[in-house]
């Protein structure tokens, strides 16, 4: 593990849809092995810079280099391949399929199955097919859903569904996972057992983004956190200074309410 | 059923089941052909809906883009096999080689679909290809001039049958005293070609390539962010399907011996279509089950409707062909409200369905 080195690190990215600019010179770094979280009000530009990251948006502006590598102008399915995996904040489970399969579809990135093997499926393919289906499993015996590997996604509940998508984002085998609100919905006992899985998830060697609205799973999880406000970073730091920087609370609560304001 | 169910388990129980079917399948032409030759034409014709909705099925049910114009591959496979097999060019090249050559056009033919609408789904999808469709039968209707390639509406007669060394699937043949007919035939040579075709299909479903188109159906962006190629996986749905459409184009030329543009009408896409989602869209038996019933109705009908109008009222009131329509038309409307996701619907097909049901 190479902790303090840089594996993601953004410079100037801008990104402006109409009149809004979601995002303005946002500029950060994360390093491997930490957990980094992303926070801000609602409409600040979190799951934006998520989108840009992996592909689905372009930036106007800015660069994003992965492991001192580039990301310019690459697909989402390419930057799945280099290594970042990323789960949604409205859950975007393939809801027909089991959770098996979800998980299995994770790993195509990671196999080489052509239509030729599909059809002869000689050894190889074979082989690979049990090697992906084993892997798949683990992975929900990871994230603690495997006793249900064979219901469909859309049957699970709501945190299963939470824990799915983050088995099926681990099953590309990435370097840097980013995970838009997971806690999300969930009761205080299954945000708890997140926080377990995500703490696992590092000591296992993979980096995390984390947004997040449940503050409480932030402080705690977080090693240091980046706070967005209308597309600006307002703040970067180790959780707990991050909490206390006058920007960040008038962020939160707004600049012009005073505590008398708040007691009438 | 719980014995059927026991019975199915039986490794023996299934090879003496493929059996009892290899036996019906080798027997049925010389069956049929005592009712009469035409209905091994027709079970011919049948086939070759098989072949159609299989290849179909691939692009609609397992990647779920709809496609209105799949009746253009057909038409590309067969004009490839007319105008290298028969006196139009003076060409007769054997069908070993055009085969596998109008697949291999037909598949460019996809490909040159699928490219531009790449990012079009549903709908809009559905009107781009069913413009490429009556693009292509325009193309077959009018390439007679300046250069006569297609020879227009006139179309391309005395097309080659198959031929294997000295046996022509045109004359009769006697073997060990049975009558191999033409039509007989050629309804080997589908059934050996729908036979490889099932295996492919099967086998494609259940494995990474099909997941992966499984994905791009339930959820094109998720599929994306999980590292699917879906630009590459798309193309190759509209190429396999398409040459599969190449192949039972080909077949169709040398056994009707005449084509025209009057062959590959919108229709015809359509009734493909249609027997892909009655029998049930994404189920390998389902489609097959659906290119069946939608093949032999309407020649049950053809032999039904006139004599029985006789026998009732004295004269016929009411054209096969326009009750034919009718049928066919209320057989929809039923499917739909009754079993949306087909006759026998694939199980995830089905679980979307019933999802779309119940958000309403």
């Amino acid at each position: 593990m190479s902790a303090g080195r840089a594996l993601l690190s953004a410079t100037g990215i801008n990104k402006r849809f109409g009149g809004v600019q979601a995002l303005a010179d946002v500029t950060f770094t994360i390093d491997h092995g930490e957990i980094y979280g992303l926070i801000g009000p609602n409409g600040a530009g979190k799951t934006s810079l998520f989108n840009v990251l992996t592909g689905i948006y372009t930036q106007d502006s800015g660069e994003f280099a992965f492991d001192g590598v580039t990301l310019a102008g690459l697909k989402p399915h390419e930057v799945a391949a280099r290594g970042i995996a990323r789960t949604f904040q409205n859950i975007r489970l393939f809801a027909n399929l089991s959770a098996l399969e979800n998980v299995m579809i994770g790993r195509h990135v990671r196999t080489h199955a052509g239509v030729w093997g599909a059809i002869s499926r000689n050894p190889r393919t074979r082989n690979e097919e049990k090697r992906i289906e084993k892997r798949a499993y683990e992975l929900l015996e990871y994230v603690g859903i495997a006793p249900r590997a064979d219901y469909l996604a859309r049957h699970l509940a709501y945190g299963d569904q939470r824990r799915l998508e983050i088995a099926r984002a681990l099953a590309t085998d990435p370097k840097l996972l980013a995970l838009d609100e997971p806690a999300a919905g969930m009761n205080a006992t299954e945000t708890a057992s997140l926080k377990r899985l995500l703490d696992d998830i590092r000591k296992d060697g993979t980096t995390i983004l984390l947004i997040e609205h449940d503050m409480k799973l932030v402080m705690s999880v977080c090693d240091r956190v980046l706070v967005l406000d209308y597309g600006k970073k307002i703040a970067e730091g180790p959780a707990a200074d991050v909490q206390k920087d006058p920007g960040v609370i008038a962020a939160y609560l707004g600049g012009e309410i005073t505590l008398q304001a708040a007691a009438s | 059923m719980e014995s059927l169910a026991a019975l199915k388990r039986h490794p023996r129980a299934a090879w003496v089941g493929l059996l009892l079917v290899g036996i019906a399948l080798a027997a049925l032409p010389f069956a049929l052909a005592s009712i009469g030759t035409a209905w091994v034409r027709i079970t011919n014709l049948a086939l070759l809906f098989v072949l159609l909705s299989l290849g179909l099925n691939i692009v609609v049910g397992f990647a779920g883009l709809l496609d209105l114009g799949y009746i253009a591959f057909y038409a590309v496979g067969a004009y490839t096999y007319a105008l290298l097999a028969s006196p139009h060019f003076g060409l007769h090249l054997p069908f070993w080689v055009i085969l596998p050559l109008g697949a291999a056009i037909a598949c460019l033919f996809g490909v040159l679909l699928g490219a531009p609408t790449l990012k079009l789904r549903g709908d809009y999808l559905a009107i781009v290809t069913l413009g490429f469709g009556e693009i292509v039968r325009i193309f077959m209707n009018n390439l007679s001039q300046p250069v006569n390639i297609t020879n227009g509406p006139q179309g391309i007669t005395l097309i080659d049958p198959f031929r294997i060394g000295e046996m022509s699937f045109a004359r009769t043949d006697a073997v060990l005293g049975l009558a191999f007919t033409g039509p007989i035939k050629y309804y080997y040579f589908l059934v050996l070609v729908v036979l490889v075709i099932i295996v492919i299909n099967l086998r494609l479903q259940d494995s990474r390539i099909g997941r992966a188109w499984e994905a791009i159906r339930e959820d094109e962006i998720a599929a994306r962010a999980m590292g699917i190629n879906t630009r590459n996986l798309k193309l190759l749905a509209f190429a396999m399907g398409a040459s599969f459409g190449g192949v039972s184009g080909g077949i169709f030329a040398a056994t009707q011996g005449f084509i025209s543009p009057e062959s590959f009408v919108l229709v015809e896409s359509i009734m493909v279509l249609s027997m892909v989602v009655l029998g049930g869209m994404g189920n390998i038996w389902g489609v097959i089950l659906g290119a069946i019933l939608l093949s032999f109705v309407p020649e049950v009908l053809r032999y039904t409707v006139e004599p029985a109008q006789r026998a009732l009222f004295g004269r016929m009131l009411i054209e096969p062909e326009v009750i034919r329509m009718l049928l066919f038309g209320l057989a929809l409307v039923l499917m739909m409200l009754f079993r949306p996701a087909g006759i026998l619907p694939s199980a995830v097909r089905k679980r979307e369905f019933e999802r779309k049901v119940a958000r309403r």
